[in-house]
């Protein structure tokens, strides 16, 4: 294999990522735009929280003590909840149906005798009275669905003055989720998953990159010179490895300055771009096979996402939001041992050497060299210039 | 094949159900210019491919500058420059950049990458626009630039695929003046063309190709003398009963 080849090669694949709009838009611009528009949708930039409209309904008789309004001044003071009073149910679901409020709450009318009765009682669960408060959620939204019902569960609890983890109470809340509440925002959960899924769009650059030099005969010229198959997969396979890392970088600075500050140490954020050096050969690969089979490059953009979308919806962030079933599915697709490696890293605080990301990284790098293997296979014998 | 620069032995290549190469020998001498003639989808272009491998030929053989193509692809292709068909260069690069891109494809040194890619440019033309990005260029000026990317290495033997193809009169001139010069400096060139104007200017030798099949083969001054036609055109149309650019 001579260097002078591979370099002038990979040469040519830099000037090409630097000097071409579309290409340049991929690599960098795309991960700027896609880590701010999503960062700033799932509470990240400064750490600022979202803030759901919450409409109430409040059917609250009252008694000598006036717990609903206890309740709502409570739910206010969250800072997350925005309570809005509504005359009625039918008002509050019209608004909910537009969308100008993530969830309604009926407080029922025996709210503050139910109150009342546990103050009076509260170690006797049989003499209390028990109500419920319905919670209808916006449905449209993944979020409110999984931040608002433990929220409002935490603020009834400690309005009621007792400890976190009481037996119980006599409220009920209706639609409650078993999501727990955490410090961190919403987007420092997905961010591990950013640095794979800005990654996996390779995949389409490399398939693109094919079918072109393809269709303009510069891949017939390049194989009428001495150089070897060896040497072109290398200098690619090398060019998309850089690029990659470059793309993490980009990734990384947008994420930090979006308000992602893991307590981790250097070896960790190395050991990550080690994982995404790795991503990238399962990128070229799938580029390859998908160049391999597509006539145009017209043909090649639209097969990449073959591969693309499975590794999106399968082994990023997103999966997290997804059926268990799909969650098994995602064990099939390299970007999900990625993200689970990242985030294990970032965010649960494991060691590099700790048994699950280890094995991670021995599925990343297993998975990754033979789908890169089958990819230049597939390229050698079928891909027709 | 001593005295040979290529040498074909029954050549026939076949795509499915057609035969592009039917059972094709011939031999051109070290130094010749040779014409390959004949109208679009003759089988020129697939004999092309075959010599400087990138086509396998379903059977017969082939050898070029003394090697096998099938045996020894690689010695081959040091050996040879092919200005493809195509007019391929890389948009985003500049003249420049594309000329040294390709002298490193063929290791060339420093040094000789620098002095060719100089000498090359002002031969045909480019030098002024040599910093600018291909993209920017005519169509004239590509097919110009894909002939320097052929030539960089100074390989002995050069294939010339319809070279001056879509060229106006000026830049075509320039490309038979170089051509020419070529065949000055000792090297072999095998020259695709369907200008018949174009062979009987610059050719020693010819072989018209018609439907896959070699149907003449001489110089262009004998085959119009024993064909008692004016030009090579003629010739075409007294063996086919057809023109030569009706197919075009």
């Amino acid at each position: 294999m001579q260097f002078q080849r591979v370099i002038a090669l990979i040469n040519k694949e830099m000037k090409k990522t630097v000097r071409e709009p579309a290409v340049l838009f991929m690599i960098f611009l795309f991960p700027i735009v896609f880590v701010f528009a999503f960062g700033s949708a799932f509470g990240g930039g400064g750490g600022n929280q979202p803030i759901y409209s919450v409409g109430i309904v409040n059917t609250d008789q009252g008694n000598s003590v006036n717990a609903s309004q206890i309740f709502i001044t409570a739910l206010s003071n969250t800072r997350i909840l925005s309570p809005q009073i509504y005359a009625n149910n039918q008002t509050a679901q019209n608004d909910l149906s537009q969308g100008r409020i993530q969830a309604v709450m009926i407080i029922p009318r025996d709210f503050s005798k139910s109150f009342a009765s546990y103050k009076t009682e509260p170690n006797e669960p049989d003499r209390w009275i028990n109500s419920t408060v319905t919670l209808y959620l916006d449905k449209g939204s993944l979020v409110a669905t999984q931040a608002i019902p433990p929220i409002i569960q935490q603020v009834l609890t400690a309005i009621i003055g007792v400890p976190q983890q009481a037996p119980s109470t006599p409220f009920r809340l209706e639609t409650a989720s078993l999501v727990e509440v955490k410090a961190p925002s919403a987007f420092d959960f997905i961010a591990p998953g950013m640095f794979t899924f800005a990654s996996i769009f390779l995949i389409m650059m490399v398939s693109q990159s094919f079918a072109q030099d393809r269709e303009n005969g510069m891949m017939k010229r390049i194989r009428i010179t001495p150089t070897t198959s060896t040497e072109f997969i290398v200098s690619q396979a090398l060019s998309y490895m850089v690029i990659a890392l470059i793309q993490a970088a980009v990734v990384f600075i947008m994420i930090y300055l979006m308000g992602f500050r893991p307590a981790v140490g250097i070896p960790v954020y190395l050991f990550a771009f080690v994982l995404m050096l790795l991503f990238s050969l399962s990128n070229v690969g799938f580029g390859l096979i998908t160049a391999t089979i597509a006539r145009s490059s017209g043909a090649a953009t639209g097969l990449s996402f073959l591969f693309v979308l499975p590794q999106l919806f399968l082994g990023t962030f997103v999966g997290a939001s997804l059926s268990s079933s799909a969650q098994i599915a995602g064990r099939f697709v390299p970007s999900y041992y990625i993200t689970d490696a990242l985030t294990s890293l970032f965010l649960r605080g494991a060691a590099i050497t700790s048994p699950t990301v280890l094995l991670d990284l021995a599925t990343v790098s297993v998975s990754c060299i033979a789908i890169l293997a089958i990819g230049i296979i597939l390229y050698a014998k079928y891909f027709k210039i | 094949m001593t005295g040979s620069a290529i040498l074909i032995e029954n050549l026939v290549k076949n795509f499915e159900d057609v035969t592009a190469v039917d059972d094709i020998s011939l031999r051109v001498a070290k130094g010749e210019l040779f014409g390959l003639l004949g109208p679009n989808g003759a089988g020129k272009t697939t004999i092309i491919n075959i010599l400087c491998g990138l086509t396998k030929p379903t059977s017969g053989s082939a050898g070029v500058g003394g090697y096998d193509i099938q045996k020894e692809p690689m010695k081959v292709k040091e050996l040879i420059g092919v200005c493809i068909q195509e007019t391929a260069v890389y948009p985003y690069l500049t003249g420049e950049e594309n000329v040294d891109l390709f002298g490193n494809l063929h290791s060339m040194n420093k040094e000789l990458l620098r002095t060719r890619r100089v000498m090359l440019l002002e031969r045909m033309g480019l030098t002024t626009d040599a910093k600018r990005k291909a993209e920017k260029y005519s169509g004239g000026m590509k097919r110009r630039l894909s002939l320097i990317l052929a030539l960089i290495h100074d390989p002995l033997i050069a294939f010339l695929d319809e070279p001056t193809v879509a060229m106006d009169p000026q830049s075509r001139h320039a490309v038979w003046d170089f051509i020419k010069e070529l065949k000055k400096e000792g090297k072999t060139i095998v020259l695709t063309t369907h200008y018949m104007e174009e062979a009987e200017e610059l050719c020693d030798r010819v072989g018209i190709i018609d439907h896959g099949k070699l149907i003449a083969l001489g110089s262009p001054r004998d085959l119009i003398s024993q064909n008692q036609v004016k030009n090579l055109e003629d010739v075409f149309i007294k063996l086919t009963g057809r023109k030569i650019r009706e197919e075009v």
